[in-house]
């Protein structure tokens, strides 16, 4: 099973850190592979959190390609971090050509645009390069957001890590989310690797969906492009939260209400009865049948985990004011934040959402029972 | 052959028949209950004369003749006496004496059950013992990654919904401006399918309609039944029961003159209206009732004459077009009961099922389709419609929902399949299997009709004659000496007995796939089946 770990920080941290926590969660995934989303940067990004970063990874052909394509687009590079690697690569690890990690200036055209407007353009941009780099195998592509960096690479986490040297002080963030693989195909789909991505939302998972076919189904007969392209059953959980956040206009609360509804006579008890009534049925194709522990990440950088509604991966949430990490294993947060008040550690059972905001104060625990926030 | 008979062409030997019945000397009591149950009466009481011849062994005694008389059974071998093979005079044999036995070889009858230019009219189901739903494998087990559920502990959300349900973004906007929401039905997703109040004996209907009552109110089952095309009897439209029973209407509109009458005083809404277009068994004809089934009391629900026979048209004769019929109809009766009850059409399934699902989806007061595939049964209809018309369920409630998925309208309308489920018996794994193809639910009649009143109808031919009221079993019969025969708590006690053992088969084949929280509707990468052409059609894995 795949090991989680997300860390919310006030202050700038190393994805080492993470890292380190994969290490000491090693027994429970089998170094194929490392996935890292940062966001909240730190370092030369602090001061460019509008522009739009490419992160990916580049045949020589293909960033030739690349950069004609967004030249002609008028995206100017604005900052450029240098991925540069040994000649070996770690057992395992493909020898690439280049891991691009780097900052735009929006074209001129796009000035006036608004916030919508970009995220939708930012968004069919990623696709289509994506779609450019399967056509000729010479580009990946995970995300093109601003203040959002991600690293995926076949091959064991500590290794890619010490290889991709990821604590350098460019990369550090205040929001890292990284997942060991336990690979379940032999060949590895880079696109298939977690953490995913959809402007701005971010998720990642443990265990199996075994509802991915009509979810997979509803998702991609919204008419909405990003819900496409799918090599992983867990990265539905992002397009759902995406989905629900965006295109129906409710809050995180309202997510665990919407892949895993309460059973009727629960929803009858509840104090928005008819209106989850309604949500259950409307949205009955997202509903997931887990084992899944569900670890995400919202674009004002709050990060939550949520557990399906029956099987119940790990999942534990511990730290202090302004430090908090979210691990699927214990021993993996005792990495992390090692002093801390352990009695404080929070477990989420089948019907919590636990959340730690922006600001990092606390661990906010809704539970599917509480009342809901009103709709806007 | 008796020596003066005729030799006419339609003369016909017991060996021409389809059933021939052995009987038993050295067995038989003569105690006449045979000849007395048999509904067609194709046996008789029979007077034999034997001779015997006896020789001596001395040359000199001449040898004599003896000639006996006994008594025993004779088969009728006149077309309209023919044994109908339901096997009655074995059931009340006390000594197992005698029993119908299927001809070995195709009968002579099928060229002579003609007499008079009428083709053959039967009750019954298709007479072929294939099933393409036995087929299918469930095929992807949780393993490892995602451990097995555990059917007898976990929680299971084994429900459906039969409603018009609004895309999210729409309900959500409805529940901010405060708009209509169409009505929506959680049911459970087996629905004993139409059988009208006139095909099935009283007994037999309030039989069901215990069973369901019981299911619902005190084991929590929102088992839902239809009730055909026949009307309802009064006193259940106006209980509180009426919410667990499916009210139909068809094109000969019978009994919508009491439903409509008993509006005003009903104390509950019914659970939906299903407007049937066509059934499966005879796809593109009316329903039947004949004559012999129309007594007193059926003639009073349907507002009719007695003893007539009762054709429904094959189309709602009172609009110009299916399209036209579909959306009047469901206005109207939506609007009879103030847009509170979704109303569902019920159709033939056929190869232009998707202009109708089409034209539904674009009805905002469509609240569903059911698909009634060929291998549905029927109270009566003509043999040629039975055994040649239709189109199989499988491939069409998979083109359906793969149609609405492709239009992002695939929890919008739900899709009912009926029409051979557990034909063979295996009633849970055809239901899971058409739910994993894309029906919401499954609809079923025949499988209800053997498990709860033992209705002796095979896929051989068998019995046959729920046409002419005089099923030997008190199902569909309207005579009270044939249906006092069926005690209607006992009917009860077997639908509870069915849909609980339903329900844990069906979560038997759900908890190893990993399933419980929702039903896996369009759930196709379970299923396998070993024949590459279906799987192809069927757009699931192809395994041997």
């Amino acid at each position: 099973m795949c090991r989680l770990f997300a860390i919310t920080s006030n202050e700038p941290l190393s994805p080492m850190i993470a890292m380190e926590s994969m290490e000491v969660m090693k027994e429970g995934h089998d170094g194929s592979g490392v996935g890292l989303m940062l966001r909240d940067l730190a370092g030369p990004f602090e001061d460019m959190k509008d522009a739009p970063i490419l992160s990916g990874i580049f045949t020589k052909n293909g960033i030739k390609r690349f950069d004609t394509f967004m030249v002609d687009l008028g995206f100017m590079t604005k900052y450029k971090l240098s991925i540069k690697v040994s000649k070996t690569p770690p057992p395992e690890t493909p020898k690439r050509d280049m891991y691009l990690i780097r900052a735009y200036e929006y074209p001129k055209e796009w000035e006036g645009l608004s916030k919508e407007d970009k995220a939708q353009k930012l968004l069919e941009l990623r696709l289509q390069l994506r779609k450019m780099g399967e056509e000729k195998d010479d580009m990946i592509v995970y995300s093109f957001w601003p203040d959002v960096i991600m690293i995926k690479e076949i091959g064991d986490p500590m290794q890619v890590a010490r290889f991709l040297d990821l604590g350098r002080k460019e990369l550090w963030a205040r929001v890292i989310l990284a997942q060991g693989r336990q690979n379940t195909n032999y060949s590895i789909n880079l696109y298939a690797c977690h953490p995913f991505f959809i402007q701005g939302y971010a998720s990642m998972t443990n265990g199996e969906n075994t509802a991915f076919i009509p979810i997979r189904d509803f998702l991609e007969s919204r008419g909405f492009p990003g819900y496409s392209g799918y090599q992983s059953d867990s990265e539905v959980f992002t397009h759902i939260l995406h989905y629900t956040t965006t295109q129906l206009g409710l809050g995180i609360e309202y997510y665990k209400h919407v892949i895993t509804p309460l059973k009727d006579e629960d929803i009858n008890d509840h104090h928005d009865a008819d209106f989850l009534k309604h949500l259950k049925h409307s949205c009955r194709p997202l509903i997931i049948d887990g084992p899944n522990c569900v670890i995400g990440s919202l674009p004002d950088n709050s990060v939550f985990m949520v557990q399906d509604r029956k099987k119940l991966r790990p999942g534990v949430i511990g730290g202090r004011p302004g430090l908090y990490a979210f691990s699927s294993e214990m021993c993996g947060l005792d990495a992390a934040i090692p002093d801390r008040d352990k009695s404080k550690d929070f477990q989420p059972m089948y019907l919590d959402t636990a959340i730690v905001g922006p600001d990092r104060k606390e661990v906010f625990v809704c539970t599917q029972k509480d009342p809901l926030p009103p709709l806007h | 052959m008796y020596p003066k008979r005729s030799l006419t062409p339609s003369t016909l030997s017991v060996k021409d028949l389809p059933w021939q019945i052995s009987w038993d000397q050295g067995k038989c009591t003569l105690c006449g209950r045979c000849t007395a149950v048999c509904p067609v009466q194709a046996i008789e009481l029979g007077v034999f004369r034997k001779r015997e011849v006896s020789t001596e062994i001395n040359l000199m005694s001449l040898p004599e003749n003896n000639i006996k008389i006994w008594y025993g059974i004779r088969q009728k071998t006149d077309p309209a006496y023919r044994c109908v093979g339901c096997a009655m005079c074995n059931l009340v044999c006390p000594n197992n004496a005698i029993t119908p036995i299927r001809s070995d070889e195709i009968d002579k009858l099928r060229f002579h059950t003609n007499a008079g230019g009428q083709p053959r009219r039967r009750g019954g189901r298709r007479n072929n013992t294939e099933s393409l739903l036995d087929q299918i494998k469930f095929i992807r087990i949780s393993m490892l990654t995602d451990p097995a559920l555990d059917a007898g502990r976990h929680e299971f959300e084994i429900r459906t919904m039969l409603g018009r349900i609004l895309s999210p973004e729409e309900n959500l906007l409805r529940i901010k401006e405060n708009g209509w929401i169409p009505p929506v039905r959680e049911i459970y997703p087996l629905i004993i399918g139409g059988m009208s109040f006139g095909a099935l004996s009283p007994n037999m209907w309030e039989g069901l309609q215990m069973g369901v009552a019981y299911l619902n109110e005190e084991l929590g089952m929102p088992v839902r039944i239809s009730t055909g095309e026949g009307g309802c009897p009064p006193r259940l439209l106006k209980s509180r029961f009426i919410k667990y029973v499916i009210l139909q209407i068809a094109s000969g509109y019978f009994g919508w003159d009491e439903i409509i009458r008993a509006i005003p005083e009903m104390k509950e809404d019914p659970c939906a209206i299903e407007i049937k277009y066509g059934q499966g068994a005879k796809p593109g004809d009316g329903g039947l009732l004949m004559w012999y089934k129309v007594n007193e009391l059926i003639a009073a629900i349907r507002g009719v004459p007695v003893g007539i026979n009762l054709p429904s048209p094959p189309t709602h004769q009172t609009k110009y077009s299916i399209e036209e019929a579909v959306a009047k109809m469901i206005q109207s009766m939506s609007m009879a009961w103030g847009f509170r009850v979704p109303v569902c059409p019920k159709i033939s399934a056929t190869s232009t099922t998707l202009a109708v699902l089409n034209n539904l989806a674009r009805n905002p007061y469509a609240a569903g389709l059911a698909i009634d595939g060929e291998d549905g049964g029927t109270g009566a209809a003509y043999n040629v419609s039975m055994d040649h018309m239709g189109h199989p369920i499988a491939s069409n409630i998979r083109d359906a929902y793969l149609n609405l998925t492709r239009i992002g309208k695939q929890n919008e309308i739900p899709l009912f399949a009926g029409g051979g489920i557990g034909k063979t018996g295996n009633l849970a794994a055809n239901a899971a299997a058409l739910i994993m193809l894309g029906a919401s639910g499954v609809q079923t009649g025949k499988y209800i009709m053997q498990a709860a009143a033992g209705c002796l109808g095979s896929e051989s031919d068998r019995c046959n004659i729920c046409n002419i009221g005089l099923c030997p079993k008190g199902i569909t019969s309207q005579d009270p000496r044939i249906y006092r025969r069926l005690d209607p708590e006992a009917v009860a006690q077997r639908i509870v007995d069915v849909f609980l053992s339903f329900d844990t088969e069906l979560k038997k084949i759900f908890a190893p796939l990993g399933r419980s929280t929702s039903l896996p509707i369009g759930m196709s990468d379970a299923l396998g089946i070993d024949d590459k052409s279906a799987a192809d059609r069927l757009h699931i894995k192809y395994v041997v």
